[in-house]
């Protein structure tokens, strides 16, 4: 490559300047969450750990984080029942309004949250009528998170071909024995970077949350949000936000170990 | 049984095909485009005064009150300007740290530096936003603790703070469609263009630029839209100053018609902002 010395140490100081504006104001929430001030003023005067306990034994947060991990599990499963459906048949056939089906799955996401989050609520209330709760926060994730497993399984399905298959066939296996034995082997991996994806947005999702969740239910983001300015919330609400910040590494552990083109987790 | 039971679903195709649509295609055309639909219908309805009640009877008063009224205008164009800032700032940082990623690191240091930059992506918006809050607090804030020794104070909650809260948050949206792009470029492109005498920056002009433009283009989508629909950062950092998506909030417990007619807005931009990109093949690069 013939890029100069000095326009190669240029790169390199923008992208440490880059990953210093990416990370400097995580780690201020993580070292926030150790700061024995109840104003947080910084830097922070002492070390405590006293926020942590409070913060565990808090049942309001508990109570959150099961909320938050009933709506994500439920959605995921929604998910990938979906989504994989839709991309067997989206690869495996040719129908009519295949185009208009494939633009339809990214418009959940690609449209504002307040919008979906609005037009579902408004669906709920006005026209079926079905209060909210658990079960229309689910149904709002669910519509944003089958794109994403949708994404991952339509590139592996693309990816395998069909050859396996007839082979299985061919050596006198039936289509569920071939969908057991073959396909879904080779799906699985897809499938388990697309749920992991899933997941993750319905865990972090506020907006859509916001207008489809009943008045008795929140969960962890709503939970944050609705104690952001009071203060005397501030110590849990900073280490439940460290928490976060620490957490966020397990997803990327788990799909960097699993395969090379999930990484991005199919966002793209 | 079940062997006769796969051979009968194998010798329809046509069946199978409907099994597997059946469901998502519901879901997604009753649940989604059917609530969106009743969204736009209500757009132009109103309300009752006095009780509150949407009445539905069709009309364009909406529509006129929004078009007609100068602070929704003024909304608007806030609400794009701060949605174009935030993807020019985005791909003004993106771009050199995709090139280092894809180009220049070493292939070990480049996994560990797409790590780096898709972990925040998993990290909590809020928590992401509520630092930006610790990081701007004037006077007691991390920013003016760091940069007020050298003379660059923190800009406090209100426009500034929204844009580099949502840059901050779509950043990584960027970096990775332009480091998927330049990792598909080949080196021998640029070796040629050194080889044939043009500088680093010239060949990046030339040749980076325009093949990497698409990748750009996807990025830019994910920046622009996500930052056109946001309230929330508004709401943390953004002090007084409200965007589209505060005016929808607000209006949707008051006067959900209204709500809804301004919830057209950022959906016609985004429609005309997709028109407008068919074109660079951004689309097919997603």
């Amino acid at each position: 490559m013939t890029i100069s010395k000095r326009a190669r140490y240029a790169l390199m100081a923008l992208m440490g300047v880059g990953l210093a504006f990416i990370y400097v104001p995580l780690s201020v929430v993580v070292i926030n969450s150790f700061n024995s001030s109840r104003t947080f003023s910084w830097p922070p005067s002492s070390f405590t750990t006293e926020w942590w306990s409070k913060a565990i034994s808090n049942t309001g947060v508990r109570k959150a984080l099961s909320w938050s991990l009933a709506a994500g599990f439920s959605a995921t499963l929604i998910a990938l029942l979906l989504g994989t459906s839709l991309a067997f048949a989206v690869s495996r056939y040719n129908f009519f309004g295949k185009d208009i089906i494939s633009l339809l799955v990214v418009l959940p996401i690609s449209l504002p949250g307040v919008v979906t989050g609005i037009a579902l609520s408004n669906a709920f209330n006005q026209e079926i009528g079905l209060s909210t709760g658990l079960l229309t926060i689910v149904i709002g994730h669910a519509t944003f998170c089958i794109v994403v497993v949708y994404n991952n399984a339509l590139a592996r399905l693309r990816r395998m071909g069909t050859s396996l298959q007839e082979a299985s066939m061919d050596l006198g296996a039936n289509g569920i024995t071939t969908f057991r034995l073959i396909t879904l082997p080779n799906l699985a991996s897809a499938l388990f970077a697309g749920g992991l994806l899933a997941f993750g947005l319905s865990f972090d999702e506020i907006v859509v949350t916001t207008f489809t969740a009943g008045p008795g239910i929140e969960t962890l983001p709503i939970w944050i949000y609705n104690n952001l300015f009071r203060p005397n919330q501030a110590p849990i609400v900073n280490v439940v936000a460290a928490t976060l910040v620490v957490v966020s590494v397990i997803p990327i552990y788990l799909s960097q170990r699993l395969s090379q083109d999930s990484t991005s987790g199919g966002r793209f | 049984m079940k062997n006769s039971v796969s051979t009968w679903m194998h010798k329809r195709p046509k069946l199978r095909l409907a099994a597997l649509l059946a469901a998502p295609t519901l879901w997604l055309v009753v649940a989604y485009l059917g609530a969106l639909g009743a969204l736009l219908i209500t757009a132009f309805f109103t309300i009752d005064n006095f009780t509150g009640n949407v009445i539905a009877k069709f009309n364009l008063g909406n529509f006129h009150d929004m078009l007609t009224d100068p602070a929704y205008r003024n909304v608007v164009l806030r609400t794009l300007g701060i949605a174009i800032s935030v993807t020019i700032i985005c791909a003004v940082l993106a771009v050199p740290m995709a090139f280092f990623m894809a180009k220049i690191a070493k292939q070990k240091s480049q996994k560990i530096l797409v790590a780096l930059v898709l972990t925040p992506l998993w990290a909590s918006y809020l928590v992401k936003i509520y630092a930006w809050r610790t990081m701007l607090e004037p006077n007691t804030g991390v920013m003016d603790w760091i940069l007020g020794p050298i003379g660059i104070h923190s800009p406090g909650f209100g426009g500034p703070a929204i844009i580099i809260g949502l840059s901050y948050l779509w950043l990584p949206y960027m970096i990775l469609p332009i480091y998927a792009g330049l990792e598909r470029l080949p080196n021998s492109l640029l070796d040629a263009s050194g080889d044939l005498g043009a500088r680093n920056f010239y060949t990046f002009r030339r040749v980076v630029l325009p093949l990497i433009f698409p990748s750009l283009v996807a990025g830019s989508m994910f920046t622009f839209s996500l930052s056109l629909g946001d309230y929330i950062t508004a709401q943390i950092i953004g002090g007084k100053l409200q965007m589209l998506g505060n005016v929808v909030y607000q209006n949707f417990s008051i006067n959900l018609p209204f709500a809804a007619t301004i919830a057209t807005i950022p959906v016609a931009i985004m429609a005309i902002y997709l028109w407008l990109i068919r074109r660079t093949g951004a689309l097919a690069s997603l």
